[in-house]
């Protein structure tokens, strides 16, 4: 699936919520289904910090596609990151540059990637279209 | 909770203007007050009439509105005067606010004090607001940071303080309340005991100024320091009180503006105090407005206020403490209205935001403590904090949440 489709999927499973507590709930459940990350990876080399909340990212490059795995010490912060990972993983880093992560706005969650709200999120974002570039810029210069 | 003769807290509410309003579609519950607090009607008021009628440069004009606003900026001054009984009004500098001052002490006692192999006497639960200005100045210097450890309930161990207090200290820096744990410190034995080896101390009464009755010269210290915010006037204003023996002393440590009597390439002469710490425009319309969250205070009463709110608490604590799997951080047997708390397994941001859906302000994270933390072996606490304006009904629909909270999570 491309990460447009995965996202208007995630943006139909949330639109049967209008109640937040409901919404919270189907993040619960998602971090719960996020595998949490090995311990050799939640150290320091691999933590985003916020200042309340740590996300966790490793990123590998397999037949040319990113995956990602991250994990975080917060569950509603870890719901969103399962949704991050399930949206850019597997894709090329070509997609993951180019993408626009609109469905963060769409289902309501958009209050969580404010650059005031100290919980790593939006660095995860930008740390995962760093590795992206990263990636690419190595498939590159092998061509 | 009201008894005969004790001022009407619902009322008293009213003059709030911000509480009455809904967050999330729920009725806002404002639980972060140690953060900052709300600003009365009659706050907030002044400030507009200050800027509709008097707004002038204070100390400089001849005209009718300088000498008006500076009328009023000297008032402020002598409200705070009395309202931390100091002697004199010599001895109660502006600033920006506690960190401001805290700063301009570390500062201007660093230069003319503190050399190598000093020692600064601080303790384990200081904001990191009255650590880091000491480090600076520490660095500088060739100083040392000693540190008076505490107990797991957050109380001092003062059996210790004899023993930190050496020749090489030359200054104490403790907070009268703290900000994480609410624990009520024995400032004046610490004052007591510094005294009689001739060492000064610095009260950060940031978290106490609001909660209790302040006597600068009952407690002796010789040097206090506290923001306006924090005590329902605005922010950037903030006050230093200093012996007036010790400002004196001090030099200034910011140049220009009001703080000066003359000047010439060759040599500056400095202004009189407390004028010489004040350099540059002063925040004069916070101060005025300060004054009048003083004059609001007084007018309530702080013996109601202390009593009020350490009704607050209790209720709050006995209802906390009921919901298993909670653990309460600072058990101090005397506390200020700061309740901080852990839940097994569940993470303080997951607390912060499933109670901010439910209207309720509480503040998350380490709160600008993290040796406090550290003590406790944790990253952090969710703190709830009581002003008198709150109600037990807010505190009921707090632990309804964290019973939520419980469900959600467990």
């Amino acid at each position: 699936m491309t990460i447009r489709e995965i996202q208007n999927q995630i943006i139909e499973d949330f639109e049967v919520f209008d109640d937040w507590m409901d919404k919270y709930n189907l993040l619960i459940e998602l971090s719960k289904e996020l595998p949490e990350l090995d311990s050799t990876f939640r150290t320091e080399q691999y933590v985003i910090k916020g200042c309340q909340s740590k996300v966790w990212l490793v990123a590998d490059l397999h037949d040319g596609k990113i995956q990602f795995k991250a994990d975080s010490d917060a569950i509603i912060v870890k719901g969103i990151v399962a949704l991050m990972v399930k949206v850019l993983s597997n894709q090329t880093p070509a997609d993951i540059l180019d993408s626009d992560l609109y469905f963060i706005n769409q289902i309501g969650l958009k209050e969580n990637l404010s650059p005031t709200r100290s919980n790593g999120l939006l660095a995860m974002i930008k740390q995962m279209k760093l590795y992206a570039l990263a990636y690419q810029t190595r498939i590159s210069g092998k061509s | 909770m009201n008894t005969a003769g004790s001022p009407d807290f619902l009322q008293i509410r009213s003059d709030f203007p911000i509480l009455n309003q809904q967050v999330h579609g729920k009725a806002l519950i404002y639980f972060d007050n140690a953060a900052t607090t709300q600003k009365p009607q009659q706050v907030i008021q002044g400030i507009t009439d200050f800027y509709t009628h008097y707004n002038s440069n204070i100390h400089r004009g001849v005209h009718r509105l300088s000498q008006e606003s500076t009328r009023l900026y000297e008032e402020a001054r002598q409200k705070v005067q009395a309202f931390i009984h100091a002697r004199s009004e010599k001895e109660i500098v502006f600033t920006a606010g506690a960190t401001a001052s805290i700063n301009a002490v570390a500062t201007s006692f660093g230069d003319s004090f503190l050399s190598q192999g000093d020692e600064i006497l601080l303790s384990q639960m200081e904001h990191h607001a009255n650590i880091v200005p000491w480090q600076i100045v520490a660095n500088r210097k060739g100083c040392s940071i000693k540190v008076i450890p505490m107990n797991d309930a957050g109380e001092l161990l003062l059996e210790q303080l004899d023993s930190l207090l050496t020749e090489k200290t030359k200054i104490v820096a403790v907070s009268q309340v703290s900000n994480s744990l609410g624990t009520i410190n024995p400032v004046k034995e610490i004052i007591e005991k510094a005294h009689q080896q001739g060492i000064p101390v610095l009260i950060d009464g940031s978290q106490a100024i609001q909660h209790q009755e302040i006597n600068v010269t009952e407690l002796d210290c010789d040097f206090y320091v506290f923001s306006g915010h924090k005590i329902y006037a605005p922010t950037g204003i903030g006050v230093l009180y200093g012996k007036e023996r010790w400002l004196e002393k001090l030099p200034p440590y910011q140049g220009g503006g009001d703080m000066i009597d003359h000047v010439s390439f060759e040599k500056t002469t400095y202004n009189q105090l407390p004028f010489k710490f004040e350099a540059g425009t002063m925040n004069f319309v916070g101060a005025h407005a300060l004054g009048l969250a003083l004059d609001y205070v007084s007018a309530i009463g702080m013996k109601s206020i202390m009593e009020r709110e350490a009704n607050l608490l209790q209720y709050a604590t006995s209802q906390l403490q009921q919901i298993e799997g909670t653990r309460i951080i600072g058990t101090a047997s005397q506390k200020a209205s700061v309740l901080s708390f852990v839940m097994d397994q569940i993470h303080q941001y997951d607390i912060g935001m499933v109670l901010d859906k439910m209207g309720v302000a509480l503040r998350t994270g380490t709160h600008c403590n993290e040796p406090v933390m550290n003590y406790f072996g944790i990253d952090g606490t969710v703190r709830a904090s009581f002003a008198f304006y709150n109600t037990e009904d807010e505190i009921n629909i707090f632990i309804r949440g964290i019973e939520k909270v419980k469900l959600m999570f467990g």
